[in-house]
């Protein structure tokens, strides 16, 4: 028996509410966290089958221009190599998330420096990358475009609404600001890698991978084979951040060679290749412009913003995602356009828009708060909208000015450096700031399958299944959670199955839906399994209360383990986004707090403390939705003081292409991150009142840091990151 | 990586003896091994002098220390003669690297790492130092971490140690083994400018083994100060350091040493700038002196312009730092 649901109306009965369990909620560890400590998970590379050999990519060393030859003679002569392997099936760069088909495929023609263009397969992983680093190649080189500024553009999304032009020449204070943010790599934790191995015509690939539903078929569209005959399986990924959402180069590679070799292949890629080949985001030039009467209420907001991605590819960063209902301002004009470039493909890295849209908004926010003579919190405050102000509809669920509030009161407010550049401790100057955090909230169709059986020793056990991933996200715990929270089991008593092609299909982890929409068709398929019992009890499914494997209704108690003695029970729930994706606006919420202390001499910039306060529904497990917080946070860091990736703009090859020179915070960069994450429940996102905590965390708090750093020096830094350079000029002492 | 022969040396002489044939020697491997694998080093044999017994810090007859080339970069900044009479070597060597980096790398290793220039690392790119005649990308590339003194035509690469910019100021000798016997060589003479020879970092000839870092007399009620800025509060490269020891007499600066890392092929020391605050009180005009002294032939090349302005004041700060009368450290 299985049960779908479309999620056309809100969820106002909050069955989670009314469990006894007590699960749901609660900090409880993850399942898959000793495997992980202990080394015993098994991640893309470690299946370690018999006769494995080893494949590595190499590179187009320019950024634009065709291959003339590839010197595979010389390369296939070296001591263990087996063959060097192009073929036209290679994929030119990842696929977007969802995409569902290939991208763009052919490695002759090369669009950017770090195009894989060959692969050397050898048995073993040193001679392959041997044989990568020897070979040659020929080509005929065209001029690369790397500038986004000179590029020609494309018009992305334009909307316009009231007149922006008419009411800055209006307005009391005005702000007309253009910010930059460079390009960014998620870097996530382990490379990319894909393990394939065929048998006769069924191909298996382990890889690193988020969502499993839409890389068959990515992965079948590449290779053209039926999707039916590829199992994937990615039950550990060590991060993904968007960088593992759509099939890459490295699995079609593995897949081909491992055919044309008839032994399995495993393909890893270099961290200097995760850089260049992996998704990036694209820089940004953002132009920010703020009306506001003398009340402080917003009249115009404008964000236009130019980004960048390769030619033929559909992914623009939504920059101006959430500045589209944060805040109120009768004329509007929002506007992307897209440069095409010749570098590495643009595409999600963790909070794709208000990664770099929010922090900008809200420095320009900071910037007119401080013409007004406004706390910022109450310049914010003014400028809630009652209905969206573009589109006219309501907001679900909508915790902004409480988190502002929260935050404050936490972090003492009240008691921060009102003048810029005035509070000073030895060679530090201190400074205080805030930003408000927002991110768009959606589901995605997903399915997931529980069945209860009795365990070797008797007990009642439920086991979900889906091919849904745990990206270090916290997936196994949270779907055990649910399921255990319904079923009247305790986290022993569950057992979660992730990551394979072959169980139900869920959305997959990218956008900060997973948690929601798999949890959600946990929750259906436990539903069912209840009105299975009740049916089978001859009770009410809304009268069981099912706790410590009991199953309890007015006098009638049973074990689970009496009710399943005839056997199993086994349900599917399907959730479906409805009306209310429509009917609704909805996101999660934030605001975040911070002091820093900016070094007079230098410019080194050092955070003291930061605190988070986060709205996103339900919270499922206290533990990992404060960690995934504290991750966004810590991007937050990143941003805010030393991540670029820089392009030399010569050749367009990424200069500090390692984690040596591309500069993520250590942990002495890291103060002590508060999180504190507020009751909510939203009724109009899921059955289950949650929404997404993956990339909220991070979707603002890169402009909390560059305020507070004004508000430490009296230097306003547009360009980020803020690093010493920057700041030198407009410090007091020398 | 290439495939290589690998032997482990008995003693000092017999590495000496392989060097000579064209081995490169391997101590802790943190640099050489990053450099294999990309190619950016592909030697054809490793000669391992990892056993050899040059794990021990001792004094010597002088007053000094005598370190081990082997002793790790953990344990040297342990030391307690280290910490409390070198303390700006102590110092120097945390705030380099990780904690698992020093405890592998080695004394010896550590005045042996190569740049870090992004151009360097990536084998595709011209670098006169990795491949010599092919150009230097950086010049006009991306040179945020580039040289600003003692720079050529030919290369702009800086030297990354922290540790050899304090055995600088300390005035260090090194002790080597080489194919005619053994020689010790000053810092002084150790490193030297890329000029037309980018592809040497030293002057190390064929053949040479460190065998140790040697030490003089420490300098006596001295301040030690070792500042490094960078662009994170851990695990970068200086974009500039300063180590400095000071001798006050009063308010008069009686002897000072001063070493520079991030600005230049090697760690910086200008005998001028010494001289020129020598017997003086530490006056603003004094400061901006000694400054404009350091810096007069500093050149930039776009990406690092502001190194200029950082050298110039973190160099006033470590002097106020180091030169100001009261508790010593």
């Amino acid at each position: 028996m299985n049960k779908v649901f479309t999620m056309d109306a809100p969820a106002t009965s909050r069955r989670l509410d009314d469990m006894r369990q007590g699960l749901v909620g609660k900090p409880l560890d993850r399942p898959d966290g000793p495997f992980k400590v202990t080394g015993t998970a098994t991640y893309a590379h470690e299946w370690n089958l018999d006769g494995m050999a080893y494949g590595v990519l190499v590179r187009a060393p320019f950024a634009r221009g065709t291959i003339t030859h590839i010197g595979r003679e010389d390369i296939e002569a070296m001591a263990g190599v087996l063959r060097v392997i192009t073929d036209a099936r290679f994929l030119r760069n990842p696929a977007q998330g969802t995409a569902d088909e290939a991208p763009i495929q052919g490695p002759t023609e090369v669009f950017y420096l770090g195009q894989p263009v060959a692969l050397v397969v050898a048995e073993t992983f040193e001679a392959a990358r041997h044989g990568a680093q020897q070979l040659t190649m020929k080509w005929d080189c065209k001029t690369a475009v790397i500038d986004p500024e000179t590029a020609e553009t494309e018009e992305g999304e334009n909307l316009e609404q009231g007149d922006l032009d008419a009411a800055m020449k209006a307005a009391h204070a005005t702000v007309d600001a253009t910010y930059h943010t460079p390009c960014h790599t998620s870097a996530a934790m382990e490379p990319h890698c894909s393990t394939a191995v065929w048998e006769g015509d069924e191909l298996t690939l382990y890889g690193s991978y988020q969502m499993l539903n839409y890389n068959i078929n990515e992965l079948a569209d590449s290779l053209g084979i039926d999707a039916a005959n590829i199992h994937m399986r990615a039950p550990y990924v060590g991060g993904g951040f968007g960088s593992k959402l759509g099939i890459a180069p490295e699995a079609v590679a593995a897949a081909i060679a491992a055919k044309e070799l008839d032994r399995p292949v495993v393909v890893a890629l270099s961290r200097p290749q995760v850089f260049e080949t992996t998704m990036r985001r694209s820089e940004t030039t953002q132009r920010l412009r703020l009306a506001a009467d003398a009340n402080g209420k917003l009249t115009g907001l404008g964000h236009e913003a130019l980004v960048s991605n390769l030619e033929g590819e559909t992914f623009s960063e939504p920059v101006t995602q959430s500045t589209h209902f944060l805040y109120a301002a009768e004329n509007r004009k929002m506007a992307i356009n897209i440069a095409r470039l010749n570098k590495t493909c643009a595409g999600s890295v963790r909070a794709p828009g208000e990664a770099v849209g929010m922090p900008t908004l809200e420095n320009a926010m900071d910037e007119l708060a401080e013409k007004l003579g406004l706390d910022p919190i109450d310049l914010r405050k003014r400028n809630l909208p009652e209905r969206h102000p573009e589109e006219d509809i309501p907001y679900s669920s909508r915790k902004y000015a409480e988190a502002m509030d929260t935050g404050a009161a936490h972090f003492g407010w009240d008691k921060r450096n009102r003048t810029p550049g005035g509070l000073r401790e030895g060679e530090w100057l201190i400074g205080h700031g805030m930003a408000g955090a927002s991110r768009v909230n959606s589901i995605g169709e997903a399915s997931a399958r529980v069945t209860l059986s009795r365990a070797e020793d008797g007990s009642a056990l439920a086991t979900v299944e889906t091919d849904m991933t745990d990206i270090g996200t916290g997936t196994y715990a949270v779907l055990s959670q649910v399921a255990g929270e319904m079923l009247g089991l305790p986290m022993a008593q569950v057992i979660t199955k992730l990551g394979d092609s072959r169980l139900p299909k869920g959305a997959g982890s990218g956008g900060s839906w997973g948690a929601s929409s798999s949890g959600s068709a946990v929750f259906l398929a436990c539903e069912a399994i209840r009105s299975q019992i009740s049916e089978k009890l001859g009770l009410r499914e809304e009268e069981l209360e099912m706790k410590d494997s009991e199953v309890t209704s007015g006098n009638t108690r049973r074990t689970l383990a009496e009710v399943l003695e005839d056997g199993p029970i086994s349900a599917e729930g399907t959730i479906k986004p409805g009306d209310t994706a429509d009917d609704v606006n909805q996101a999660s919420y934030g605001a975040y707090f911070c002091e820093v202390a900016v070094n007079a001499v230098t410019g080194e910039t050092r955070l003291r403390r930061m605190t988070g306060v986060f709205g996103a529904g339900r919270i499922l497990n206290e533990k990992t939705a404060t960690s995934q917080c504290y991750g966004g946070m810590v991007w937050g860091i990143g941003m805010a003081l030393t991540e670029e990736m820089v392009h030399d703009p010569r050749d367009g090859h990424i200069v500090n292409h390692d984690l040596a020179e591309y500069h993520l915070p250590v942990n002495l960069d890291m103060p002590q991150l508060d999180v504190i994450l507020l009751d909510e429940r939203d009724d109009w996102a899921c059955p289950i009142q949650t929404k997404g905590i993956g990339e909220l965390g991070f979707c603002g708090a890169a402009g909390a840091i560059v305020n507070a750093i004004y508000n430490a020096t009296g230097v306003r830094i547009r360009d980020y990151p803020v690093t010493l350079d920057k700041l030198l000029d407009g410090l007091p002492e020398d | 990586m290439k495939p290589f022969d690998y032997d482990r040396a008995k003693d000092a002489t017999s590495a000496s003896a392989a060097a000579a044939k064209g081995a490169t020697i391997i101590a802790g491997g943190t640099n050489l091994l990053d450099l294999m694998k990309l190619e950016v080093m592909a030697p054809d044999r490793l000669i391992d002098i990892t056993r050899l017994p040059l794990k021990e810090i001792t004094r010597t007859s002088d007053g000094g220390v005598r370190i081990g080339a082997l002793v790790s970069n953990s344990d040297l900044a342990a030391d307690p003669t280290i910490r409390t009479n070198y303390a700006v070597l102590s110092r120097a060597l945390l705030a380099g690297a990780s904690g698992q980096l020093r405890n592998k790398a080695t004394t010896g290793g550590n005045l042996c790492q190569r740049t870090r220039c992004y151009y360097f690392y990536d084998t595709d790119m011209p670098c006169n130092k990795r491949a010599p005649g092919s150009g230097c990308h950086a010049l006009e590339g991306f040179n945020r971490i580039h040289a600003i003194l003692g720079t050529s035509e030919a290369c702009i690469a800086t030297h990354p140690s922290d540790m050899a910019v304090a055995l600088r100021a300390l005035d260090a000798k090194i002790e080597i083994e080489g194919s005619g016997g053994s020689r010790t060589i000053g810092m002084e003479g150790f490193y030297r400018l890329p000029g037309d020879r980018p592809e040497l970092d030293n002057t190390l000839q064929s053949g040479d083994v460190i065998t140790a870092v040697m030490l003089p007399a420490p300098v006596t009620d001295a301040r030690h100060v070792y500042r490094k800025v960078r662009d994170r509060a851990s695990y970068a490269f200086a974009l500039v350091s300063v180590a400095a020891v000071a001798q006050m007499d009063g308010d008069k600066i009686k002897e000072i040493a001063l070493a520079f890392g991030g600005l230049a092929h090697m760690p910086w020391r200008d005998g001028a700038v010494e001289d020129l605050l020598r017997g003086e009180r530490l006056t603003p005009a004094v400061l901006d002196a000694a400054a404009d002294k350091l810096l007069a032939d500093a050149k930039s090349f776009g990406g690092n312009d502001f190194k200029i302005p950082l050298a110039r004041r973190t160099l006033k700060a470590v002097l106020r730092e180091a030169c100001t009368t009261g508790e010593r450290t």
